[in-house]
């Protein structure tokens, strides 16, 4: 894996001057994605949403490889389509590199309207890295919610009222959607951890087939943060186990970042103003259950980590 | 003309898979769905078999097969599908993206009416729903217009001049179930014919890198639909052209229309698809009793070929436009709207009837068509559309 030092020495693939909010997270993952893929000719495809939007405003594009955007619910599709163009034109003759190929998509252009291309394509085993950038929720049409928003997250179309508290389902978990879709290899991520995120980048990409990382990105729009607390809110996720760092490889779970002692969620919670009504008194039974899964989902975790790694299994 | 060879017992949908085949593009990504069904099974069996180069892309719904043959087009390749009604529909979103782009993808449609009621025979309301697309769309008579015209667009699409997606369509049943005798032209030839894609940018060109699908506001926008719109209205000199070496070269040539028997007719329908057979007969039958009627079969309905139709019906008195598909009390059906508009330039009009007929794939017959005939002739027309063969 190159490291640092080598990362910092590859062509800059996506340049600055877009026009993503100030302390975007998903500036910060794709950046750093295609620094870790920059060894190797790439095309990417984007499903719309902030990323989309904002790097590329015809005339201009902050783009500096090949990248390609058609809609909202079929980046998986498109990329399918690319890389099997790949296959045939290189079968044929017409292209002669080893080109990488890399999809973007929201959490709504992932989770929800672009499951089903997304489930077809990795089903399909097309060689592509599919990375879904998770602000867990709609950002660019004004923040609604997806099925990735938290329980008891504001978004505008999970309000607080004064009935109702916010989102009032638990999220899907598509990390382990994917892992059943016994692809090679599945990571979760999150912005803060650039190492783990570029080392899970250059291992999806030098696997011959299809893969997915999904990394959680602080939106300070949506979540409503200081915009320089990016960083410091993905590493909270972390620390608090809201957001495991983990690996599937063929099967077997690692999980690559084990904090000494797992903070509880409020310290996460209270520095966002999605989850700023959970703090009242009368919604405590909202965080109690936040914090009843999270740990049930550690637990779960760490007992995948131990059974798939035994001998045997 | 030269002498008939290579003649072959085929239906509609084994001549558009065997056309897919000679053509051999780089992609197909497809779905099935009846009555086009056929057509991708055919396919991907010549891809097991080794009969073609074509990387064969078993999606999991049409909006992801257009979506595919998008990427793949976008890559570099020249790329196909094949779908019907629900499945065009499913495209929908996808094929003005596909015109928008400037992508040249070739779909193999076989017109099958809409849900709902749900219905798997044929009628055209699912490509009129997709007529302002950006697509160019070809009708086809029979098999061998079917064969013919797949060949075709493959170039009309390619051409520097146009870079826009097509439908080449068949009736559902009617052609793509029907065995007939076509003649296949050599698969060296029809490689000849179609080449080879070279888009001037394409992404997997990695050496020239480039964005493709910005967002693009209201200061480029309207330019770039400019530029579509005009790359359509270009579309219908190359489509004579390319109908007019495929005649050259291979003895049957095509254009936008085709006219039967209309030189002296006083009475004319106009129509699309394997209708225009059925009138043939009628006409033929009629003309023995002296009846100076005619038709006009549209080929291509998107770019719609207004300078040619009024040319072919300024001297007709009256004329029945047949549309297999109703505009929802729009004034008149969409065939029937396009031909009365562009006919509304003449000084000397003729009278105009509608008659909406075949939906769901109700049989349209001999007896049928010359009951319309009739009452052309009888000068009792009036502008309200009739419903042919159904129970009121
Ligand atoms: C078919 C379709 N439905 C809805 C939209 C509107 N739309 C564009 S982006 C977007 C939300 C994107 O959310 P997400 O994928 O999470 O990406 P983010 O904006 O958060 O980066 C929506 C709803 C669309 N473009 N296409
Ligand atoms: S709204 Fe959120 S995701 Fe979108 S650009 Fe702003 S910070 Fe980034
Ligand atoms: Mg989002």
């Amino acid at each position: 894996m190159a490291n640092l030092k080598e990362l910092s020495k590859r062509p800059e693939l996506l340049s600055g001057g877009h026009r993503l909010c100030a302390g975007c997270g998903a500036g910060i993952i794709a950046r750093q994605v295609m620094m870790a893929a920059a060894d190797k000719p790439v095309v990417v495809a984007n499903a719309t949403g902030c990323l989309e939007v904002s790097t590329t405003i015809y005339p201009f594009s902050a783009w500096k490889t090949s990248w390609f955007h058609s809609a909202f619910e079929n980046a998986a599709a498109s990329c399918s389509g690319m890389e099997a163009a790949y296959k045939a034109l290189k079968r044929t003759g017409k292209v002669d590199k080893d080109i990488r190929f890399i999809t973007f998509g929201g959490d709504g252009g992932t989770y929800d309207i672009g499951f089903q291309s997304l489930s077809g394509a990795m089903e399909r085993r097309h060689r592509m890295l599919y990375v879904c950038y998770n602000n867990e929720a709609y950002m660019n049409t004004g923040i609604q919610r997806s099925s990735a928003t938290p329980l008891g997250a504001y978004a505008s179309t999970s309000p607080v009222g004064k009935v109702k508290k916010g989102k009032e389902q638990i999220k899907k978990d598509l990390t382990k959607v994917m892992v059943a879709h016994n692809i090679p290899y599945v990571g979760q991520t999150a912005v803060g951890y650039w190492n783990d995120l570029t080392t899970k980048v250059q291992k999806a990409l030098e696997t011959d087939g299809p893969t997915f990382i999904n990394v959680l990105q602080p939106c300070r729009l949506g979540w409503g943060y200081n915009p320089a607390d990016t960083a410091v809110l993905g590493r909270l996720a972390v620390e608090t186990c809201f957001w495991p760092i983990y690996e599937v490889v063929d099967g077997k779970y690692k999980i690559n970042v084990k904090p000494k002692e797992k903070k509880p969620i409020t310290e996460y919670l209270k520095l966002q103003t999605r989850f700023k009504h959970l703090l009242r008194p009368e919604n405590a039974g909202i965080v109690a259950e936040i914090q009843k899964n999270i740990d049930e989902n550690w637990a779960w975790l760490q007992m995948m980590e131990e059974c798939s790694n035994k001998a045997g299994v | 003309m030269p002498e008939k060879k290579n003649l072959k017992a085929k239906t509609g949908n084994e001549a558009m898979a065997e056309a897919m085949r000679q053509i051999n593009p780089d992609v197909v990504a497809a779905y099935p769905i009846t009555p086009a069904t056929e057509i991708v099974q055919i396919f991907s069996q010549f891809v097991a078999d080794g009969l073609v180069n074509t990387e064969f892309v078993a999606v999991e719904s049409e909006h992801s097969a257009l979506s595919a043959c998008i990427g793949a087009s976008a890559a570099g390749a020249r790329a196909m599908t094949g779908t019907s009604s629900q499945g065009l529909a499913l495209m929908y979103e996808m094929m003005y993206i596909a015109a928008g782009l400037r992508l040249p993808i070739v779909i193999a449609e076989v017109n099958r009416a809409l849900s709902a009621p749900i219905n798997i025979h044929g009628d055209q309301s699912d490509t009129m729903g997709a007529r302002d697309s950006g697509f160019l769309q070809i009708y086809c008579e029979n098999s061998q217009e079917a064969y013919d015209s797949m060949i075709q667009a493959v170039r009309i699409c390619e051409h520097p001049d146009v870079l826009l997606p097509a439908t080449v369509s068949t009736d559902g049943f009617i052609i793509s179930h029907c065995m007939e005798a076509i003649e296949m032209l050599p698969d060296e030839q029809v490689k000849e014919f179609v080449g080879s894609y070279k888009p001037k940018n394409w992404l997997l060109d990695v050496d020239h890198p480039f964005t493709l699908g910005a967002i693009d506001l209201q200061d480029y926008y309207f330019e770039h639909k400019r530029q579509e719109i005009e790359a359509m209205r270009k579309a219908t000199k190359v489509i004579k052209e390319i109908g007019k070496e495929f005649g050259q070269k291979f003895g049957r040539s095509y254009d936008m229309i085709e006219t039967y028997k209309l030189e002296d007719a006083e009475a004319a329908i106009v129509v699309l698809g394997s209708t225009a057979g059925t009138a043939k007969v009628v006409i033929d039958e009629m003309r023995k009793q002296g009846k100076k009627i005619g038709m006009l079969k549209i080929r291509v309905f998107r770019p719609f070929p207004f300078d040619d139709i009024r040319e072919a019906l300024k001297n007709v008195k009256v004329v029945g436009v047949m549309d297999r598909h109703d505009g929802y009390n729009g004034y008149v059906p969409p065939v029937c709207s396009e031909v009365r508009s562009c006919l509304y330039e003449l000084d000397k009009k003729p009278k105009i009837a509608s008659y909406v007929y075949g939906l769901g794939g109700r049989d349209i017959t001999v007896e049928m068509i010359t009951d319309i005939y009739q009452e052309l002739l009888s000068g009792k027309t009036d502008t309200n559309t009739k419903y042919i063969g159904v129970r009121e």
